[in-house]
């Protein structure tokens, strides 16, 4: 059973409920004033909340900002919450380049004025096999895609994290090869599900979960969800990725979440939801198969995993 | 002041500060406090106590080669049974708190990732180690036979330091620390084995 729309809390009420939560009051005013100046927000509740499940509850603001893998401020869950204080997310500029017809840097608040920031709640699976539910704002991939103008041969976008050793001390240590980097294929990132997300909880990204803005895609392992981005490259091939890179035997490109292809260290059939007592079964492609499987109709999926 | 009369008498005090972290954790997930993922969180710290238990024993052994530390000896089969005792904890939080006793997923676990095969190897290689440290046993078995089990801590610590490597996704370095000192703690008995005289025929 699906749950209602009307369940799950709107942005405009999560503005209201701000000011309840933990956290730096007086940043996220400032943060959150300086952004809506900026961006235009929908405020109906998406149509995407309705391809959760009805056992599917929110995590808590404290959950999604506590236990977080974001090895550029360390390894541990709790480092990126811990060590993630001095990182300034604004200003922020983004580069656009490769085959599009308008490479540019784009400062953030000029992309967020021509978008249009909605609500978008979704499962959040990580390899690591523990999940949670998040509620997100931002928008369609596609829209920042469709301003650029990419050129037909470009088949293949690719991310990449900033690099700022002062700022992030976990990229003082070569953990992985930073700067991190994340790719997708032109269709996967075209698909609606696929956003730019600047908030949770109606309250300006944090640090710790990529501010200021990150990439969100739901049916895909957490990793490939890039934070923190400020290249976005058009390309003609498939692009390195940094888990790829690191370990090409336990991560693919693809990383589609998919409970019948395990990771060589551990199975990938059941999941911790944070919160819970008891594991849950993992669906394929997190739960977003109707939205998605269309795209993988051709591959195999035990090979490209 | 290293007696064996004073390492005895430190064993109450040795007693609770080992004992002390498990009851503190099993308070925390009680009580909810343990963090967002608390089953992991209490798996990990148990599994960690008990791999630094198993590397203590070792120490213990090393340091007794030391003259003036001699009865420091006397501290060893406590430690050991410590170090049996988180292991079991972290066991049993991997089948009750973590797979709910869902048996059938965990045999498949432990057969089919080598990280699980290396810690429930170590853990079935420490029950001889653990049922047979009484000292009635050790009279029993022989000091000679006994010492021959007991050199099953060689691959109890290496395959629980190797669980730990493996599960570590990038930043290996504190399993390749653990591993480095039982390396060297294993290298030493080598070497002391080399040089050691040749007794007489």
């Amino acid at each position: 059973m699906k749950i209602l729309s009307s369940e799950i809390t709107p942005y405009k009420t999560y503005l209201n409920r701000r000011k309840f939560i933990k956290g730096s009051l007086a940043s996220a005013l400032m943060a959150t004033v300086s952004s809506s100046a900026f961006a235009n927000h929908n405020n109906n509740s998406s149509i995407y909340n309705k391809y959760l499940n009805e056992s599917d509850k929110l995590n808590s603001y404290e959950e999604i900002t506590t236990y977080n893998n974001f090895y550029e401020f360390g390894t541990h869950k709790k480092h990126p919450h811990l060590n993630s204080g001095n990182f300034k997310p604004r200003p922020w500029t983004i580069k656009i380049d490769g085959l599009v017809k308008k490479p540019q840097t784009f400062d953030l608040e000029k992309i967020l004025s021509k978008v249009t920031i909605e609500d978008r709640v979704y499962r959040l699976r990580c390899v690591e096999a523990w999940s949670m539910v998040i509620p997100w704002q931002g928008f369609q991939l596609s829209e920042l895609i469709k301003m650029v103008e990419p050129l037909s041969s470009a088949k293949y976008v690719q991310f990449v994290t900033v690099f700022r050793p002062e700022e992030m001390p976990g990229q003082q240590k070569r953990t992985i090869i930073w700067p991190y980097r994340e790719g997708l294929r032109m269709d996967e990132a075209m698909n609606p599900l696929t956003i730019l997300a600047t908030g949770l909880y109606g309250h300006e990204m944090p640090n710790q979960n990529g501010a200021p803005i990150r990439l969100v895609v739901p049916w895909k392992y957490g990793f490939k969800s890039i934070k923190s981005i400020v290249e976005i490259r058009f390309l003609d091939t498939q692009p390195e990725t940094s888990w790829e890179t690191l370990a090409p035997w336990e991560y693919g490109f693809y990383a589609n979440v998919n409970p019948n292809v395990n990771h060589p260290r551990w199975s990938q059939g059941t999941e911790r939801r944070i919160g819970e007592f008891k594991r849950r079964e993992t669906l394929m492609f997190n739960g977003y198969e109707e939205e998605v499987a269309y795209l993988y109709k051709d591959l195999d999926l035990t090979k490209f995993y | 002041m290293f007696s064996t009369r004073n390492f005895n008498r430190s064993k109450p005090v040795l007693f609770i500060l080992i004992l002390f972290p498990s009851l503190l954790w099993a308070y925390q997930f009680v009580i909810g406090n343990l963090g967002v993922n608390p089953i992991e969180k209490l798996m990990d710290e148990l599994g960690l106590m008990a791999l630094r238990l198993i590397i203590i024993t070792l120490m213990i052994t090393t340091l007794s080669n030391i003259k003036p530390l001699k009865s420091i000896v006397v501290l060893r089969r406590m430690i050991g049974l410590f170090a049996f005792y988180y292991v079991c904890l972290h066991f049993s939080t991997y089948i009750v708190l973590d797979h709910f006793l869902d048996m059938q997923f965990i045999i498949q676990d432990i057969i089919k990732r080598p990280f699980i095969t290396f810690g429930f190897i170590s853990f079935l290689f420490l029950i001889p180690l653990a049922s047979t440290s009484t000292n009635n046993m050790i009279k029993r078995l022989g000091y000679k036979l006994w010492k021959k089990i007991h050199y099953l801590i060689y691959p109890v610590a290496i395959l629980a330091s190797m669980h730990f490597y493996v599960l570590v996704r990038a930043d290996k370095t504190e399993p390749v620390i653990y591993m480095g000192i039982i390396i060297l703690l294993l290298l030493h008995r080598i070497f002391k084995r080399l040089t050691r005289p040749q007794l007489a025929q």
